[in-house]
């Protein structure tokens, strides 16, 4: 009977994804078709941005729900198929999304490190966890520390850690809704982070676990649309092939033959290169002598500089004929005039930091790990290995990630719906770094060398809207592009390819809310773990194991609101760079949960002590190398063998599990309860047998 | 625990350690010497940037779905070895 009623489900579920599937492109179509009529680009924006997000909230108020297992787990009868899909909306953030293909675009080769990271996590979620997690099978993974390690302790730990990771990880999220919303309708950034946080609100306030999945369904359509369309196109346009992940061998071997070229002063068009490296490296000088000049002279000096420049807008104001332009220019420089010596330091360091990159050749795209010297180049290939390793080990123990393999009906559609959420993944991972070279090979073929006075339209559009993103100057005013001219944000990669592909609005509008779908949806699962893990692990299995269910769900419902105001908040200060934040987190679940979650599973000597033992010091020394070594928090300590502080859990990662080996040994081995328990866990799932 | 589950768990390992070797090697050997593989071309890629832009992720997609296909026969298996005994 349950076999029947489960297969009656999947064939719902097919149709109504399917509608939903057709309905959307159906959508699509029709603000094409109003586009074609004239209908201006800022209400397609809001139109398709307002429909989706009013969806979102639809799929919320449909499923919502009073039952716990519903709240918590959905039911657990999400066919496999379908959580991959939720899984992997859940997993690609708007930093997979906007920010990839611009990573790899920037650095090349060495950028890969982030798809294999993102993606090979998940053969360790599918062989070391989800199976075991599941066939445990309660609601949170601090549950799993729990039941496994008996007492408080663990969990306690287990969920100040689940929460730490994922609060870090969802301000970067927030930030980026409020980032897109911002910039494609034109509200003003608070205004966008609490858009979009209502519509992550209505939706897991009123239905948990299961609202947050059947919309997470929804948004994987959305995302994986958003980002294929305008890559194929690009690739049509570009090699005549609709397949970007073959057609791009073709455009990297151009691009290699184009930096050939480019970095060869004996070409023309090489020599003008080297002319214009040759200027960036006049003004980083420039701009050291000027940092030296600071240190020597202090305020004064910096008093001075600024009157120079009063002088000459004085100057400018009264010459004979007069020029507008060099005023407008003065006045602007005074304006950008740091008003304090930190400041100075700090902008003026950045921007000779920066002229420096510019005055270097060009570094090969697909060349691995390039540097000056064998030294620097294996410093970059540790950094390379440590940052694959940290993403990897961390992907297995992100608490928001694991927890949706609670949801399947069994441990064997567990498994497959590893191989779905990897497989759906993949498709995006592997687009990235396809497009990546698509757009490279645009710039260095069709930008570089073509006049100023014809730029092609998105270059002109994306210079007037952020300089952040696209800059350009004829430096040595010769009228042609040299690459060395143009500045490019990585964002601007995704968020432009398709007026590069010379694709309507409505696809830029649908990149937008592609975008917002990938960081709602993570979003959403990161807030709901918060908020479960506080009320589950804290409230109800630490503070009153007595409370109703009902109770249960306000409480959880309560806190939701609550994790939801502070996120909103902070993310309003805009505490700065998304990559630290979400890489941090990466780190601090490879180093707080992996070793105990994994040797509570495959090692049965592994004890209470060994699991509280590892867990603090994986999360200690984590901790403590970001803080000292990330140049945000200011102690600047040198790095341990070179390693950058985005791989802290390099380091983390051993002593957690050197904690869990000493303190296991240490102290008395678990009772027969407790192998009996690892025994069951590691048996097959036969349908009768439930852990206790 | 019974015969039958016992052999389910080692099996179950053993498959678990050979998996695990194929996608180390895929990940840290070949980035690891990323350099010394750069000559090697594969569909018009350097062997090392196709491996970290499609190959591996290809070997992970594979992997993860060998191990459920042949975790749900060994599942089957003791399920019947489990009714034999």
């Amino acid at each position: 009977m349950a076999t029947t009623d489960q297969a009656g489900f999947v064939a719902r579920l097919r149709r109504y994804y399917s509608h939903y599937a057709g309905g959307f492109i159906g959508f699509v179509v029709m603000l094409a078709i109003l586009e074609q009529m004239g209908v201006p680009n800022k209400v397609l924006g809001y139109v398709f941005l307002g429909a989706t997000v009013l969806m979102y909230a639809g799929i919320g108020i449909l499923s919502r729900t009073a039952n716990l297992t519903e709240y918590y787990v959905a039911g657990r009868r999400v066919p496999a198929l379908f959580n991959g899909m939720a899984t992997a909306a859940d997993w690609m953030s708007a930093a997979s999304f906007i920010g990839l293909a611009g990573t790899l675009y920037l650095s090349g080769h060495d950028g890969l490190a982030f798809v294999m990271g993102w993606t090979g996590g998940y053969v360790l979620v599918a062989l070391l966890l989800a199976p075991y997690l599941r066939r445990f099978g309660h609601y949170t993974l601090p549950d799993f520390l729990g039941a496994r390690y008996g007492g408080n302790l663990p969990r306690a730990i287990g969920a100040f850690a689940a929460i730490l990771c994922s609060f870090t990880y969802v301000i970067a999220q927030i930030y980026g809704v409020g980032l897109i919303v911002s910039r494609f309708t034109g509200l003003d950034f608070g205004i966008g982070v609490f858009v979009g946080l209502g519509s992550i609100l209505l939706c897991s306030f009123l239905g948990g676990m299961r609202a947050v999945t059947w919309t997470q369904v929804a948004q994987y359509v959305i995302i994986i649309v958003a980002y294929l369309i305008p890559v194929v196109w690009l690739s049509v346009t570009h090699t005549g092939n609709p397949v970007p992940q073959i057609a791009y061998g073709y455009a990297l071997q151009q691009v290699t033959a184009r930096e050939q070229v480019l970095n060869d002063p004996t070409t023309p068009e090489g020599a003008r290169e080297a002319e214009v490296r040759g200027l960036h490296k006049q003004s980083q000088q420039a701009l050291e002598l000027r940092l030296r000049e600071l240190d020597a002279g202090g305020a004064a000096y910096l008093a001075a500089e600024r009157a120079k420049l009063e002088r000459a807008i004085d100057a400018l104001k009264v010459a004979a004929p007069l020029d507008a332009d060099a005023l407008a220019e003065a006045r602007r420089r005074l304006a950008e005039f740091p008003h304090d010596i930190a400041t100075a330091r700090t902008s003026w360091r950045a921007a000779a930091e920066a002229a420096r990159a510019k005055a270097a050749p060009i570094t090969a795209h697909a060349e691995p790990f390039a540097g000056s010297s064998a030294e620097a180049r294996d410093t970059k290939r540790n950094n390379f290995l440590a940052l694959v390793l940290c993403l990897m080990v961390g992907t297995a123990a992100l608490p928001h990630l694991l927890m949706r393999y609670y949801t399947t009906p069994s441990v064997q559609e567990t498994r497959v719906s590893v191989f779905w959420s990897l497989l759906f993944i993949s498709v995006l991972y592997i687009t990235a770094p396809a497009l990546a070279v698509l757009a490279k090979y645009d710039v260095y073929t069709l930008l570089v060398g073509s006049s100023f006075s014809e730029l092609p339209g998105w270059v002109s559009a994306w210079a007037s809207v952020d300089k952040s993103l696209m800059s350009i100057t004829d430096m040595n005013h010769d009228g042609t592009v040299q690459l060395a001219e143009i500045s490019i944000g990585g964002d601007l990669i995704m968020l432009a390819t398709p007026e590069i592909a010379g694709l309507p609005y409505v696809v830029t509008a649908l990149v937008a809310a592609g975008g917002l779908a990938a960081a709602l949806s993570t979003a959403d699962g990161l807030m709901l773990t918060i908020a479960n893990t506080l009320s589950h692990d804290v409230y109800f299995k630490m503070v009153d194991p007595s409370a109703s269910p009902k109770r249960r769900l306000v409480i959880s419902k309560g806190l939701l609101f609550i994790v939801a105001l502070c996120a909103a908040y902070i993310t309003s200060l805009k505490p700065g760079d998304i990559l630290l934040l979400v890489s941090a987190a990466f780190s601090l679940a490879a180093s707080a949960f992996f070793p105990a979650l994994v040797a509570g599973i495959f090692w049965k000597r592994a004890n209470r002590c060994g699991a509280v033992l590892g867990m603090t010091t994986g999360l200690l020394v984590c901790v403590g190398y970001m803080l000292a070594t990330y140049p945000l928090f200011g102690v600047n300590a040198p790095l341990w063998w070179g390693i950058h502080p985005i791989s802290a859990g390099i380091f983390g990662m051993p002593a957690g599990i050197a904690g869990v080996v000493i303190g296991s040994l240490l102290t008395a081995a678990p009772d027969q309860h407790t192998r009996d328990w690892v025994d069951l866990i590691r048996s097959p799932d036969s349908g009768k047998t439930q852990p206790p | 625990m019974q015969p039958s589950e016992a052999r389910h768990w080692r099996n179950n390992r053993r498959l678990t350690v050979g998996l695990l070797a194929i996608w180390f090697v895929a990940t840290f050997l070949v980035s690891g010497f990323a350099r010394e593989l750069q000559g090697i071309t594969v569909l018009g890629f350097p062997l090392p940037f196709y491996m970290g832009a499609q190959g591996a992720l290809l070997i992970y997609v594979l992997l993860v779905g060998y191990y459920a296909w042949r975790m749900g026969k060994l599942d089957a298996e003791c399920a019947a070895g489990r009714e034999d005994a």
